[in-house]
């Protein structure tokens, strides 16, 4: 194919649109500073996330990123390898460009008569451009910096509701966390910099036998890296931002974070991981098998996650609790690592945070609808929504069947793709029956919050009498596309399973 | 591809009703289920298969196209019939149609939703018969929850909320611990298999068992698999002690899920009992005779004793079905010709009767308004239609000779009393037939009471008779009932066809 033909550095094209669109929208800014044509705002950036889906989707069909042993045109390595786009890079800005693309098409509504729209718009692709860039990095440098360069601009989104209390304070808090979590992130760079002389990620993984005389140094570098990416992913012991921040900001941006965000982040802690420290090689040089970090996060993150979430009554709050919760189902990636691979654990990881970008965006974009008709925050005040909007509301249980994990729906086959895998790597690993175990019981509990708002807004009767419902087109439009992909991925599920599991597979090595 | 298409069918027409007018949707619907019906008895008289599905028969129908791949295992979109699963297809879009007629009277709210979730309770339950892959297999399965759960909560009696979220979690923790086990048996075959396909895990196991996983022995993990997915099922059968969800669920759920409930959806467990525990693991199947056997006999007498205690109809209804449900375990367990496929048959024929009985009494309650014994006497004065047939049904249950409850009982009992396989078999089974003591007691008692007798109502209605369309249903059962009564070899000869090889791995044919 004709990609073949273009240079190296357009292996970054989805990277590139992202912030080619930013810049647009500065563009326009600047030709009417006050413009509150939101039609080709979010116009524009939606258009601008799709271009860049279409980029990575091509990229993925004509082989890019896809090793040549298999037919592929090979992983492109970019600026002495800093840069890397391989399958995972590309499988992760998908998830990332569909989001922001159903984000954009929300926020026509939502932000409506927001007085900052260009702005609004033009961060979060700048955000959108970081996350892209984090799925690309391969370096600690470039990682640090485009974790930044989507942080930067989130701090902005969540307290871009100038007028607004909570979202000024959950703005806040999320940046002081977010700049003591980059320090420690970036002090354990440091450590692991002085242990093993390198930042490029095959470069400390070559030079790990080097380092033997400063184990304790690398391991606690590790640590902190470790830390960092607890922040980024919303996972313990850096979560407790989390439920404040999205509960603060506007509703479609705490789907980008809880969704986008949480996707990058993974990335990069996949990629750290497995191409910087390949399990057997660290142990041997820093004595603990890292591996074992993960697998206490992820068993406590899930079920810290998931009992916080069923104690809420405000559905933000448990879709952010969930969205920890989440957070430590993905984990089980990391933690299932062996010296023998364990790239069938991850590849599942990955495709659960494929499936959980389209029901989380989903289900954080109906509290967006909610907020739009002002029906309130609780539970109770979403009682009997089903009566006047049944559409909306169909959408809302797949995403909650979805999320807990029950068929026919996508959130089933990733979840489930996750728990057989897990029982498979427990065969090398015994702790990971133990995983196992954690992800059945907090799968069941997940089921009593989820279930409680289907109840809510199909079982029970509205409280008081609410006026008619509007039906905002965009944010409609971008619940049931949200919806129908949810559903689709289900019987679609052969591709997005091939190419996580290639993916991690080439990632692992 | 009939399979194929008789799914479709249903699922499209769910769709279709679930947006149409709610004015027409009772109509629309019935018309649509006529499709899957027809399409049914279409099936049946083409069926051309023969021996076991998952013992190298031949299947009817059958189509398999690669799925998704995982790790080294194959999911396959994988469906047949064959002479057990065909009657209990049938059975349902049967039961399907006469259910949405039956509810034209009691369903006055959200009809176009209501009929919807029936349509789509119904697709999913084909599906649970005709799947041979366990994913797929297990995406109906579970799927079967999400319209239950909701038309029992939307559309039930007073404390519906409370019924409809006990009977989710139960049967969804009792599929958990299932699934899990199921997972872990799959890992410790080995190499032996290399796909979730039903009849190559049965295969495998017929010939060589689990290996050692984990560090423990392959004979423990196929006991404690066999205990898992026992217990599981039964949840769902149900039996003592794991019955308490069903009372609940049955009396407050509206007239027609309790007939897909008591008529369809309790012989999933059986089903899978028989399809798992009983085809895949004969050995440990007999080295737990004796506790099952005590679990059904226990079931049948406790079940019964119940039924004896209650004042309310439709709860004597119900508790009737865990007694019911004792004797097809009994069957099952006993491992012989007349046993299995009398249990298979009981499965069919308890369908059919249960659901006539749990119509009938809610044409009674659609006109008294209230279902307690004590409340009103002489019925048959006023409704003498309904009455007739309730009184047929309720002779059907106690096994009254020419209808097919009759010949269900016959043959589990003389299977069973001369069991081989399991011990002490000459006093389990004259224990379970006093159930059938029990059993003309209340049914006789409670009868007696509301039909006969001088007419008396504490409620303030008229009653009049019933409506054709709430009779109609009823009479197509009474007619299959007897039918099948007077003619059991319909299906009893395919369903021995079907379970001879099942006793050829140590039964007695």
């Amino acid at each position: 194919m004709a990609v073949l033909e273009l240079p190296q550095w357009t292996a970054l094209a989805p990277a590139l649109v992202f912030v080619a669109t930013a810049l647009a929208l500065f563009v326009i800014d600047s030709i009417n500073p006050h413009t509150r044509n939101r039609s080709l705002l979010a116009g524009t950036t939606a258009v601008g996330a799709l271009a860049a889906l279409g980029v990575t989707v091509w990229f993925m069909l004509a082989g890019v990123g896809t090793p040549t042993a298999e037919g592929g045109l090979g992983v492109v390595e970019l600026f002495g390898g800093q840069f890397v786009v391989d399958q995972m890079t590309l499988f992760f800005t998908t998830v990332v460009s569909i989001v922001t693309a159903l984000v954009a098409v929300a926020s026509y509504d939502y932000m409506a008569d927001h007085t900052y729209q260009s702005e609004y718009y033009s961060l979060i692709m700048l955000a959108a451009t970081g996350m892209a860039a984090m799925a690309a990095a391969n370096s600690l440098v470039t990682v640090f910096i485009a974790l930044e360069l989507a942080s930067l601009p989130s701090y902005a989104l969540v307290a871009i509701l100038k007028d607004n209390r909570g979202s000024v304070e959950a703005g806040l808090k999320y940046f002081l966390i977010g700049a003591l979590s980059s320090a420690i992130f970036l002090y354990g760079i440091s450590l692991v910099y002085g242990a093993t002389g390198h930042l490029q990620l095959e470069a400390i993984a070559d030079n790990l036998d080097g380092a033997d005389a400063y184990g304790g140094l690398l391991g606690l570098g590790i640590l902190m890296l470790i830390g960092g990416f607890a922040y980024k992913t919303a996972s313990v012991p850096f979560h407790f931002w989390a439920p404040e921040a999205y509960e603060g900001a506007p509703a479609p941006i705490s789907a980008f974070l809880s969704s986008a965000s949480k996707a990058a982040g993974f990335v990069i802690a996949f990629r750290v991981f497995t191409t910087a420290f390949p399990v057997e090689a660290t142990t041997a040089v820093i004595g603990i098998d890292w591996t074992t970090a993960f697998v206490v996060l992820a068993i406590v993150t899930m079920t810290l996650g998931n009992f916080a979430a069923a104690t809420q009554d405000n559905v933000k709050r448990m879709l952010a609790y969930s969205s920890i919760g989440h957070a430590g189902y993905a984990l089980i990636g990391l933690a299932g690592l062996s010296a023998d691979g364990g790239e069938l654990v991850m590849g599942a990881a990955m495709m659960h945070l494929f499936v959980y970008g389209f029901m989380n965006t989903g289900a954080f974009l109906f509290v967006a609808l909610a907020e739009y008709w002002g029906v309130g925050r609780t539970f109770e005040d979403y009682n009997g929504l089903a009566r006047q909007a049944p559409v909306a509301c169909a959408a809302l249980g797949i995403f909650m069947f979805s999320l807990a994990g029950i068929p026919p729906l996508g959130g089933f086959w990733s979840k489930y793709i996750l728990f057989t895998e897990t029982i498979g790597a427990a065969g090398t690993n015994g702790a990971m029956l133990v995983v196992a175990a954690a992800l059945v019981v907090n799968s069941a509990l997940s089921l009593y919050y989820y279930s409680r708002l289907v109840k809510a807004v199909w079982i029970e009767d509205p409280i008081g009498e609410r006026d008619a419902l509007a039906q905002p087109i965009g944010l409609y439009a971008a619940i049931v596309v949200a919806a129908v992909l949810t559903v689709v991925a289900l019987p679609a599920f052969g591709p997005i399973a091939d190419a996580a599991q290639q993916a991690a597979a080439v990632a692992i090595g | 591809m009939m399979i194929e298409a008789l799914l479709a069918v249903t699922l499209v027409g769910a769709l279709v009703t679930f947006v149409a007018p709610n004015r027409i949707a009772g109509k629309l619907a019935f018309a649509i289920s006529l499709l899957p019906a027809g399409l049914g008895l279409w099936l049946f008289s083409a069926f051309d298969g023969s021996g076991n599905a998952l013992l190298e028969g031949e299947l009817a129908f059958e189509s398999r196209v690669e799925w998704i791949q995982i790790g080294e295992y194959t999911v396959s979109w994988f469906v047949g019939l064959d002479g057990i699963s065909l009657p209990l297809v049938v059975l349902t879009t049967i039961l399907c149609t006469l259910a949405i007629v039956s509810s034209w009277t009691p369903i006055d709210d959200r009809e176009s939703q209501f009929y919807g979730l029936v349509l789509f309770i119904e697709a999913n339950l084909i599906g649970v018969f005709a799947a041979l892959d366990f994913f797929v297999w297990f995406i109906f399965w579970e799927a079967v929850l999400i319209p239950m759960y909701l038309l029992i909560g939307i559309w039930g009696g007073p404390r519906r909320k409370y019924a409809a979220i006990k009977f989710f979690v139960y049967t969804n923790v009792a599929s958990l611990l299932m699934f899990g086990a199921f997972i872990v048996l799959v890992f410790s075959l080995g190499d032996a298999v290399t796909s979730f396909a039903l009849p190559e895990i049965a295969t495998a196991m017929l010939e060589g068992g689990p290996e050692a996983f984990m560090g423990v022995a392959g004979s423990t993990i196929a006991a404690a698999v066999f205990v898992a997915m026992f217990v599981g099922f039964a949840v769902k059968v149900p039996v003592v002690p794991f019955h308490t969800w069903l009372p609940d669920a049955h009396v407050e759920a509206p007239t027609p899920a309790s007939v897909l409930l008591a008529g369809v959806l309790l012989k999933m467990g059986t089903y899978a009992l028989l399809r798992f525990n009983f085809t895949m693991f004969p050995e440990q199947a007999e080295a737990f005779a004796v506790p099952i056997a005590a679990i059904a006999v226990i079931s049948v007498i406790y079940g019964a004793m119940l039924a004896l205690a209650q004042t309310d109809l439709k709860r004597i209804v119900a508790y009737s079905s865990v007694s019911s449900m004792g004797y097809v375990i009994l069957g099952l367990i006993a491992y012989t010709q007349f046993g299995v496929g009398g249990a298979t048959f009981q499965m069919v024929s308890h369908g059919l009767i249960s659901g006539l009985m749990f119509m009938a009494v809610g044409v009674i309650y659609n006109a008294t308004h209230t279902r307690m014994v004590t409340d009103m006497s002489g019925m048959a004065d006023r409704m003498p239609v309904a009455v007739g047939i309730l009184v047929a049904g309720a002779f059907g249950y106690m096994g009254l000779p020419l209808m097919s409850g009759f010949f269900g009982e016959y043959a589990i009992f003389f299977g069973s009393f001369g069991s081989g396989r399991l011990p002490y078999s000459q006093v389990f089974t004259p224990l379970a037939m006093f159930g059938i003591v029990i059993v003309a007691g209340y049914l006789l008692f409670a009868l007696q009471r509301t039909v006969f007798g001088p007419y008396h109502l504490e409620t303030d209605y008229d009653v009049g008779r019933a409506p054709l369309h709430d009779v109609a249903p009823m009479f197509v059962l009474l007619a299959i009932i007897i039918a099948l009564g007077v003619a059991p070899e319909l299906i009893f000869e395919m369903i021995t066809d079907a379970v001879d090889p099942i006793l050829e791995n140590g039964g007695e044919l």
